[in-house]
């Protein structure tokens, strides 16, 4: 591997850890919350990034700048997560908080399948390329290596705020603190006077946002296409387990682990590429069964 | 919930005696049935042998739904099992249909306990998220390896000789369909007596206990597991014959999509019953056979706005609903 | 001499900075009762689960008839004879009491075939009057999860007794069952112990049935065997009455 290639595999990896890490936050966010796992977190991943190319498609066509493509993309994430994740929420899981486990995931797996044929009602099956952002930042030259500026700097940026922002938002606010409350005991925080119910209606939309936002975010550098919703969520889930449910600067390391092993593996031995990230949870849970920051808890008898 | 969730344990409640119309008349005249359709309606062969066989693949996933386990990964067991069978078919040209599905149940029951020994570790998301992952790990395995397995394109499984005797296509087909009913007689008898049994009985707890079972003395891991042998074993011969009925395997037999399948049916028949897997896949393939020429596009929608209905409003699937009709005919008599 | 049936030698465990068990060596022997009393927090479920193998001692050692069972799994300590009832009565809730008592046996009895439907196994009518001795024969067929938390206990009582133990730990067996039931409760069982020559451990709060029902009498306090002697030298032993019987009233 020439030190050029070398170069290349870390930028590639550092770039797609930032996206899957942004969807992971989600994910074990909202896990980490209401004891859910969204299957259907995947699907509006997707949908942020149909949305974005449609929305800057659209804005490209009315002859407004390139650079609107960024606002645009903040405008889907919220957009999912008000108008896809709030209902969610709202009409369905709501009623299955109590319910077994297993029912809880075949919810949101039943979910998983209506919205992706919702996106092939909406944009078809043709895949759709829109790199206008991506364009629009140009490139940098790193140690002799050519590179996008949105991708090396925009991306991992983007995600470093996001978890320095989570980690503010949840322990120095009082929203935040009252999710992280509602998280330890959901009951004692309904008899101070918390509303609950509010409390796991903005955690979903927030998670669901940052879903999106993850779509929206990686709709300029790849092709959007029918199943990538299928895709992300088996891998956010890899990232989430791999760190331990609910643990987020975990996710964020294990995010540009399986990165990482993923983007040098496209180099060393492309066909194994999309098995590594899966090789790696696999490994690690082999070890640690609970993630490799999450904590075991015996039942109390 | 006993009564709700195991409607195979029905019996219980009546005194040891005759056979219960929901438990043994009605499958076995539906069974019977369906043995006419040959004759009188041949248009329907080829879609109730592929009914059936996704039946015996979804009734692997109704045993784990008794544990209280929900995998979203059942058809790599399926897609183990046909390739298995296709490797046979091209390393040994002309091999007997037998030996085909015992490969693919082989292939089915050792890669159950290579995956088996490590999800039996974990329970609920874990359980059906690591079966996924792995499902997925098999899938493009499938698709990225095409110089061993196609790639997309699959393999082809060439007719199967039957005894020694190579049948030309329509005596084939027959004997297949009736081989297909014999094996769902078979395997569904053997897998609600397997559950009645103390090992069975055993495995189920898993649903609700075990801390009491580990204070019996026995290990959970390992009663899950078996369990889970069962599951890929059903999976692994309903895939076998799904690969022989059709003349070729693709990747798209370990693809998550047939997983979801197995899991919808599993619910919509009657969630962790074994006659429910059966009369789930047989509605689902008719129904989306002449739906899918109106609804398409909508399939998946339609399959995830029906799955959830039955969960929030029928739990206990289309089984449940025959149960209670022929209870309240019983009790009318 | 043979050894004792159950020996700890010096048990120690913490959790976090609470020390749950300070250096517990206690020796039981067949044949003789033992009650465990004790303010709650005094470490006595502790005691049951580390003897059990649920959690591992920081250091110490557990021993079942002179061999070491420390490092076992709870499965493999109940299969040398040791077996459990609880404070939170574990069970499977499905299932009805009956059957709960059939999958104990068939666990015990490690029954594999396939064919034999559980209601069929030869144990059925003993698993009814064992039912019937701890006065649940009504709860039988009824899906344990149906049943009041009293008889709830007696069938967990009952689950552990099918598995033919040698030892029984007992967490409070008889809370939860009406007090006027209490003392006969417990004479069915302490007298059914004796007949199957089942030596008990229970941790219980009500005097008079430690009084009644036990040889012999442990005094937890701060993770670690206060006092230990019988019924009458113990409940009459002034630091026993200020701090636990105190408490109890």
């Amino acid at each position: 591997m020439t030190p050029t290639l070398f170069l290349l595999a870390l930028f590639d990896g550092i770039a797609y850890a930032a996206l899957v890490f942004i969807v992971a936050l989600g994910l074990t966010l909202i896990f980490g919350v209401m004891r859910i796992l969204n299957i259907a977190h995947g699907s509006l991943y997707a949908i942020g990034a149909y949305a974005t190319v449609s929305l800057s498609g659209w804005a490209l066509a009315m002859g407004l700048a390139p650079i609107l493509a960024f606002p645009l993309m903040l405008v889907s994430a919220v957009l999912v997560g008000l108008l896809l994740g709030g209902p969610i929420e709202w009409l369905l899981l709501r009623r299955i908080y109590d319910k077994p486990e297993v029912l809880q995931l075949l919810v949101t797996f039943a979910v998983f399948m209506i919205l992706e044929d919702v996106q092939r009602l909406v944009w078809g099956t043709r895949p759709y390329f829109e790199a206008t952002a991506l364009q629009a930042l140009g490139n940098v030259t790193v140690l002799g290596v050519t590179y996008t500026v949105y991708q090396l700097i925009l991306l991992p940026a983007v995600a470093a705020a996001l978890l320095l922002g989570m980690r503010f938002f949840l322990r120095h606010t009082i929203i935040g603190k009252l999710i992280l409350a509602t998280t330890e005991d959901r009951e004692a925080a309904q008899s101070i006077g918390i509303d609950a119910d509010k409390v796991f209606l903005f955690t979903f939309i927030v998670g669901a946002a940052l879903a999106g936002l993850g779509g929206a975010l990686a709709s300029p550098t790849t092709s959007i296409l029918p199943g990538m919703g299928a895709d992300m969520i088996v891998l956010s889930f890899a990232v989430v387990a791999t760190a331990g449910l609910g643990q987020i600067e975990g996710a964020a390391l294990c995010a540009l682990m399986i990165g990482l092993g993923r983007s040098f593996a496209v180099y060393v031995w492309p066909e194994a590429a999309t098995l590594v990230p899966y090789a790696i949870m696999v490994a690690v849970l082999s070890v640690r069964p609970q993630g490799l920051f999450g904590s075991s808890s015996a039942r109390k008898i | 919930m006993t009564h709700a969730t195991e409607p195979d344990k029905s019996r219980q409640g009546r005194p040891a005696g005759g056979p219960s119309m929901a438990g043994t008349v009605l499958p076995l005249a539906g069974l019977a049935l369906l043995a006419l359709v040959p004759l009188g309606a041949p248009g329907m062969q080829l879609l109730v042998n592929l009914a059936l066989a996704k039946g015996l693949a979804v009734a692997g996933v109704s045993v784990l739904l008794r544990a209280g386990q929900v995998s979203f990964g059942h058809a790599l067991y399926f897609a183990v099992a046909a390739y298995a069978g296709a490797f046979l078919m091209t390393a040994l040209p002309g091999a007997d249909l037998a030996l085909v599905l015992l490969a693919g149940l082989l292939g089915a029951v050792v890669a159950g306990v290579c995956v088996g020994l490590f999800v039996v570790r974990y329970r609920g998301i874990f359980f059906g998220m690591l079966n996924l992952a792995f499902s997925m790990i098999f899938w493009s395995f499938l698709e990225k390896f095409y110089h061993i397995t196609g790639g997309a394109d699959g393999i082809r499984l060439p007719r199967p000789a039957v005894l020694g005797m190579d049948l030309d296509r329509a005596s084939f087909e027959l004997v297949l369909f009736y081989l297909t009913l014999t094996l769902v007689l078979g395997l569904g008898w053997a897998t609600i007596r397997w559950l009645a049994s103390p090992a069975g009985q055993i495995f189920q707890t898993l649903k609700t206990n075990e801390t009491r079972l580990e204070y019996l003395g026995v290990s959970p891991r390992r009663a899950l597991l078996w369990g889970y042998l069962v599951s890929a074993a059903l999976c692994g011969i309903g895939g076998a014959l799904m690969g022989v009925t059709q003349g070729v395997v693709t990747p798209e037999y370990a693809w998550w999509i047939r997983s979801g399948e197995m899991v919808f049916i599993a619910v919509l028949g009657g969630a962790g019953s074994v006659r429910g897997a059966f009369v789930g896949a047989l509605i689902y393939e008719l129904v989306r056979t002449y739906a899918s020429a109106y609804a398409g596009d909508v399939w998946q929608m339609l399959l995830g706005g029906f799955l959830l209905v039955i969960i929030l409003f029928a739990p206990r699937g289309v089984i449940g609903m025959i149960e209670t009709l022929a209870h309240r005919g019983e009790a009318r008599k | 001499m043979t050894a004792p049936l159950l020996e700890t030698r010096n048990l120690v465990i913490r959790f976090g900075g609470v020390i749950a068990a300070n250096d517990v060596s206690l020796t039981i022997t067949a044949g003789r009762n033992l009650a465990i009393i004790g303010p709650n927090g005094a470490g006595k479920t502790t005691f049951l689960n580390i003897c059990t193998g649920w959690i591992k001692p920081s250091s110490g050692q557990v021993l079942f008839e002179g061999e070491d069972v420390t490092p076992l799994p709870p499965r493999a300590i109940v299969r040398k004879g040791v077996a459990r009832a609880f404070q939170i009565p574990q069970l499977f809730t499905e299932h009805t009491a009956l059957e709960n008592l059939l999958i104990a046996v068939a666990a015990r009895d490690r029954l594999r075939n396939p064919f034999m439907d559980l209601h069929r196994i030869p144990e059925r009518d003993e698993m009814m009057h064992l039912l019937e001795m701890v006065k649940c024969a009504d709860a039988a067929h009824r899906p344990v999860v149906e049943l009041p938390e009293g008889q709830r206990k007696l069938v967990d009582i009952a689950v552990a007794l099918a598995l033919r133990p040698r030892l029984l730990l007992m967490d409070e067996p008889t809370s939860g069952v009406a007090s006027s039931e209490k003392h006969r409760i417990m004479e069915i069982l302490v007298e059914a112990l004796a007949e199957r020559k089942v030596t008990s451990v229970f941790v219980e709060h009500d005097m008079g049935i430690v009084e009644r029902h036990a040889e012999e009498v442990a005094v937890w306090n701060a993770g670690n065997v206060q006092l230990r002697g019988t019924p009458r030298e113990i409940l009459d032993h002034p630091d026993v009455i200020r701090d636990v019987i105190g408490e109890a009233v």
